[in-house]
């Protein structure tokens, strides 16, 4: 068996509206091993929740997968997720049991009118054949291992009554019922505090570590990064202009844009004589793309050749960037 | 951005501030007991400084920030603004007619560009409302006034006859920036200034404010979440608990010389982005408890690692350690002390 859960080769989804074309995510390919973390790292827009439901097939109905292949490699073999109807049997049997999801924002992604334990019942409901006593007990036993105090009485709570880190453990609970292969986390810290984040993050490297779960987390948060990571990808305007291990995207970034994002916030302990350099400009409008490079107009290294899209570059086995100068911005310490 | 605040020279006192604010039950509304938001703070505000306000949601650092502008009224307590040139006046007993000249001094930031914004009114229109209300009358000069203030915050002249929908997030908070800074205020209350923002934005944001604190001899009263962002901006930091100060110090000291072990908990559960800077987490159990009904004693007794008997009986004093005004809430400084932050692991054995 392959080291390799889910491959990601080229996709491109493009999403429709007015008659107009958002190439929201255009050509990306990573792979996700299995009992590591991939860090999708970037920006609102860039693509990276896109690419999380393209995963899922959970795209928004005015929206398509162009072209690439998805592979998810399951016990049972290979199947191409990109190729299975969205809402077929085969894809809500893995949505869920083999592949689950955690979102961003418990409050919304929880039912206000179904108590915690029934949400949770109702992946194992579906998705296996065990008795109702046997799923009960499995509820309060997953409340548990989440750590949420008085699991008997919060499986007849609704969501109201729970906090927002106790909301987003019910949550990973209810992702981690049927024990995935994959778990893909959409920023599932955004909503949290930090001392909450903190118990949420130790949750989750416990989950690797004791299921071998294959993780893909999506933040913006290169802190995040530095504590979870074991593989990077930074993305920018739907491509992924940098991937490699965390200490090749954090030790020796390449990319323009990963050095500019690495020094535009404050990091702690580093004190009031840190350099913080904004990056000048914003995001440009997906709809009006710049030619080349989408990253060209905001870029310190930009040249001519810059209008044309860059091809990649692999500057180490596993590092690579989508970059014409990239050896300048190494060069440039 | 660096040196000290100047010695001595308070713009304002605060002395056991106090927001209360009633929970209503029932057919009746009876009071069935109080969210003490903000629950005795005493703090000194000196002229020419950036004070950071952190804590985690709902410690009251936002409820703290609204009652200094009288926009929530405090439940008991003394703000005490001080001019500079000898008048000294207590917010909490003027009415809201005699406010209006001490409105003119401190101004505020909101958290959310989006909805900070009339989007049914023009940049100019949402900028010329306190120019009116202090008085510029000619039209001519109000367009002259908010096209300087544009310029000054980074944007266009002609961006006045926009509405906010054209605007990016960014481009919105330096419009919000402008709307405090159009009546020359001394002190500003920055609530959350960049949370709302995209990283790559948030400096540009940071930036501007120090040029413009550098430009105008500016005061603020920076509120976040966010203990990296105050680290690099603030010359002082007040962390808060449960609607109380439990540490107060330069922005060095705190960091290099942690009191408190909230603030220890806080400090450490920052993820870093450097693989070299890893400290050992202090995870807190549990979640900040209700303030409607804080626990007796310390407030953070439940959730510390150092809590003894007399830390559930008795609440800390906010008392001074050490020479440079580094003030802290605890019961147990010397035992805290001798852990350390980077100890951690060898005091859990």
């Amino acid at each position: 068996m392959s080291d390799i859960a889910l491959e990601v080769d080229d996709i491109k989804t493009y999403i429709y509206s007015n008659r107009r074309c958002n190439k929201a995510i255009d050509g990306v390919s990573f792979s996700i091993r299995r009992g590591k973390t991939l860090c999708i790292v970037g920006e609102s827009g860039c693509g990276k929740s896109i690419t999380a439901s393209s995963i899922m097939q959970l795209l928004p109905a005015l929206s398509r997968i162009e072209g690439g292949s998805i592979t998810y490699h399951s016990d049972a073999g290979e199947i191409r997720i990109d190729k299975l109807p969205r809402n077929g049997a085969r894809m809500r049997a893995i949505r869920g049991s083999e592949i689950a999801m955690i979102f961003q924002d418990p409050m919304t992604a929880l039912n206000p009118v179904y108590t915690v334990g029934f949400q949770i019942a109702e992946n194992l409901k579906y998705h296996t054949k065990m008795t109702a006593r046997a799923i009960r007990d499995r509820c309060v036993a997953l409340l548990r291992h989440m750590g949420i105090p008085l699991p008997e009485q919060r499986v007849r709570e609704y969501p109201h009554s729970l906090s927002g880190g106790m909301r987003q453990r019910a949550m990973i609970a209810m992702a981690m019922a049927c024990n995935p292969k994959i778990l893909i986390a959409d920023e599932p810290t955004t909503a949290l505090d930090v001392t909450i984040q903190a118990q949420i993050f130790e949750l989750m490297n416990r989950l690797k570590a004791e299921h071998g779960t294959a993780i893909l987390l999506i933040t913006h948060d290169m802190g995040v990064v530095a504590e979870l990571a074991d593989d990077v990808a930074v993305m920018y305007m739907g491509k992924i202009v940098e991937a490699g291990t965390v200490d090749d995207i954090l030790r020796r970034p390449r990319h323009p844009y990963t050095r500019a994002l690495l020094s535009s916030i404050p990091v702690l302990g580093r004190g009031k004589n840190q350099s913080i350099r904004p990056i000048r400009g914003s995001t440009p409008d997906p709809y009006n793309r710049p030619p080349g490079c989408q990253f060209a107009p905001r870029c310190d290294f930009a040249t001519e050749a810059c209008q044309r899209m860059p091809d990649e570059t692999f500057v180490a086995p596993t590092h690579r960037v989508l970059c014409w100068n990239h050896d300048r911005v190494a060069a440039s310490g | 951005m660096t040196g000290s605040p100047p010695v001595a020279d308070p713009i304002l006192t605060l002395r056991d501030v106090k927001t209360h604010f009633p929970v209503r039950k029932g057919v009746f509304k009876t009071t069935a007991g109080h969210v003490k938001a903000v629950d005795g703070v005493d703090l000194d505000v000196f002229r020419g400084e950036v004070l950071g306000l952190v804590g985690e949601s709902g410690c009251g650092k936002t409820t703290l920030g609204k009652s200094i502008l009288q926009l929530v009224r405090p439940t008991a307590g003394q703000i005490t603004f001080h001019d500079g040139a000898g008048d000294d006046v207590d917010l909490q007993d003027l009415t809201n007619a005699d406010l209006v000249p001490y409105r003119k001094k401190l101004q505020i930031v909101f958290q959310d560009p989006y909805s900070s914004l009339n989007p049914a009114f023009t940049i100019f229109g949402s900028l010329e409302d306190p120019l009116i209300k202090y008085g510029v009358r000619p039209r001519a000069e109000r367009r002259r006034i908010v096209g300087d203030l544009l310029e000054a915050v980074n944007l266009r002249r002609d961006h006045m006859d926009h509405y906010p929908h054209e605007f990016s997030g960014g481009q919105r908070q330096r419009i919000g920036i402008a709307r405090a800074l159009a009546i020359e205020p001394d002190l500003i209350v920055c609530d959350e200034p960049v949370s709302a923002l995209d990283v790559s934005v948030q400096a540009q944001v940071l930036q501007l404010l120090m040029e413009l604190k550098a430009e105008r001899g500016l005061t603020y009263i920076f509120i976040t979440h966010d203990l990296s962002v105050t680290e690099y901006l603030c010359d002082r930091i007040a962390v808060m608990y449960l609607g109380r100060i439990v540490e107060l110090a330069d922005a060095d000291d705190l960091y290099a010389n942690t009191l408190h072990p909230y603030t220890q908990a806080l400090l450490s559960a920052i993820p870093v982005a450097d693989l070299d800077k890893k400290t050992d987490r202090i995870v807190l159990q549990g979640d900040v408890p209700s303030p409607v009904n804080p626990p007796s004693g310390c407030p953070f007794h439940p959730r510390c690692r150092f809590a003894t008997e007399l830390c559930k009986d008795k609440v800390p004093p906010l008392r001074p350690f050490g020479r440079n005004g580094h003030l802290a809430a605890c019961h147990r400084v010397e035992e805290v002390m001798a852990a350390g932050i980077h100890s951690d692991r060898a005091a859990d054995g």
